[in-house]
């Protein structure tokens, strides 16, 4: 794939209905209350990336949609099912995939174990060669332990093996963070890809640059709310205010 | 010195059995601590369980030696899953030491409920008949039943570790020891599993009990006495591993018995000792993970 079509993306029309609502959502740390307050919606079929500074709550919004924030109040609809009070592993079979930023790679397991980790939520999931046909090198690195991999191996095997379950709906937090330039371009090609598929994604990134590959829309957080947001097509526009949130 | 085989094949044999208990309970700790987080100190009050519940199976309802090695693991367990869900899931996210005070206290109340029942003496537990007598393999004459301790032990021991380090679920436990949170993120019930796995640790422990009615006597404190052995054998050998926790039973239970051949003055001390050098060397034990 070439620079051009790497900036922009096949257009699938987002399908208009919000997958995911997020209303009023607060949450906790322990005494500390990090979010004050989320709105947000995801439509079917888009791809919407949270931007923001370092600590600002966005993978605190990923993790509580997720259900494995120790408190949380306010609303998180997904598919029309109020999901807040949900443990995390039933809002897991309802079909939302979680990449986490630290990647969560199991050293007890080798390779194959970590990709057939994730159990099957519904039938639809990519098949093991569809996996390998994206990411060539997990197929050669089977059989070795899952954290002898490489940082971008390792992001590989993260992302592969969400997409094996069937869900639907993937939150991605910082793919790209720390990874090396052609990997990242990697990664920015299977979120594409995913997307053309009818994947619908939620993106923490810090990469701006990178996020503007990949995203139909952004909302920024800042100090645990929201408080803009525009689609990619507004991007230029907004050029400017971007700059002085994201502070670069 | 000349060595008589006889008398040496003798404790080695002594060894291999005292061995198979070491392993089978070890190997309950080494799950259980694996997954919970817990150093069960209730693990020899539910050895003794066992014991009793193979006996109480005989003298009460009139079930024999080896429907009981199925019934009696499963009943115990089963104890354990509800001691799991009404107590030891409260305190799954403090530190060690309460589930070491808690479990503690549960097997002294265990033990003395028991004690208060069935006083301290043994009640006997036959063999049964189609382990009864012995063979004689030219230099020894060998138990048959302490043959099937021995055996049966290693077996379920190789089963054990083929379900945690070759199987899907076992991958689900092993995934879930490093990360629980993420686990349970990809849909997978893990308090479900929290609770099978105590109960998984505490029915190989009442196994062990069950095999070892027949030889040592069924006593409200069989697993007193045994566990403080145990948990020397769990750190010589380390927390973290589950061939390293069945290895380090068999070995030490076959050191133990060369020590009763050649220095049997140090027999009981020899394992205690070996602890202390380990420690010393290699904290986390042998093929431990640092706690």
């Amino acid at each position: 794939m070439t620079e051009t079509t790497m900036a922009a993306p096949a257009k699938t029309a987002a399908t208009g209905n919000p997958v995911l609502t997020v209303e009023n959502l607060e949450a906790w740390y322990g005494e500390s209350h990090i979010l004050h307050g989320i709105n947000f919606n995801v439509k079917s079929g888009e791809v919407v990336t949270l931007l923001g500074r370092n600590g600002a709550g966005k993978t605190t919004t990923l993790k509580s949609i997720m259900g494995i924030i120790g408190k949380r109040t306010g609303s998180i609809k997904f598919e029309g099912n109020e999901i807040i009070k949900t443990s995390s592993d039933k809002i897991a079979k309802q079909g939302i995939a979680f990449c986490p930023e630290e990647r969560g790679i199991f050293s007890s397991l080798d390779v194959r174990e970590n990709l057939m980790l994730p159990p099957t939520i519904r039938p639809g999931g990519l098949s093991l060669d569809q996996i390998f046909e994206l990411f060539p090198n997990l197929k050669e690195r089977l059989n070795s332990q899952g954290t002898k991999l490489s940082g971008g191996e390792q992001q590989m095997l993260a992302i592969g093996r969400i997409l094996r379950t069937g869900a639907r709906f993937l939150m991605l937090d910082e793919p790209t963070e720390g990874l090396a330039p052609v990997i990242i371009q990697q990664i920015g090609h299977t979120i594409a890809r995913l997307k053309s598929e009818g994947f619908t994604i939620l993106l923490v990134e810090q990469n701006f640059r990178f996020a503007a590959t990949v995203a139909d829309r952004y909302y920024i957080v800042e100090h645990g709310k929201i408080i803009d947001g525009f689609a990619n097509s507004e991007l230029s526009a907004n050029m400017d205010k971007l700059h002085t949130y994201l502070g670069v | 010195m000349s060595i008589n085989l006889q008398a040496l094949s003798a404790q080695l044999l002594v060894g291999l059995i005292n061995g198979s208990f070491y392993a089978l309970l070890s190997l309950g700790l080494a799950v259980i601590f694996g997954m919970l987080n817990i150093i069960n100190f209730a693990h020899g009050a539910v050895y003794m369980m066992g014991a009793f519940a193979a006996y109480f199976l005989l003298n009460i309802a009139g079930i024999g030696y080896w429907p009981a090695l199925i019934l009696a693991p499963l009943a115990v367990g089963l104890f354990g899953m509800v001691m799991e869900r009404t107590m030891l899931k409260w305190i799954a996210n403090l530190d060690h030491l309460y589930g070491l005070l808690l479990t503690f206290g549960l097997a002294l109340i265990i033990q003395g409920v028991f004690q208060n029942y069935f006083g301290s003496s043994g009640l006997p537990y036959a063999i049964p008949d189609a382990l009864k007598g012995g063979m004689n393999l030219g230099f020894m004459f060998l138990p048959i039943y302490r043959g099937w301790v021995v055996i049966f032990s290693l077996v379920i021991c190789i089963a054990t570790w083929f379900l945690i380090e070759r199987t899907r679920l076992g991958a689900y436990l092993r995934a879930a020891t490093e990360n629980p949170t993420l686990v349970r993120a990809f849909g997978i019930n893990v308090p479900l599993m929290i609770t099978l796995t105590y109960g998984l640790g505490v029915g190989l422990a009442a196994l062990a009990g069950v095999l070892s009615a027949p030889i040592n006597q069924v006593r409200p404190l069989m697993g007193a006495d045994l566990i403080i052995v145990v948990f020397a054998v769990v750190v010589i050998g380390g927390m973290g591993s589950i061939m390293g926790s069945i290895i380090t039973g068999f070995a030490l239970g076959i050191i133990e018995g060369l020590t009763k051949y050649f220095y049997p003055e140090a027999s009981n001390t020899v394992v205690f000792v070996l602890m202390v050098l380990v420690l010393l060397v290699k904290p986390s034990g042998l093929t431990g993970r640092a706690a």
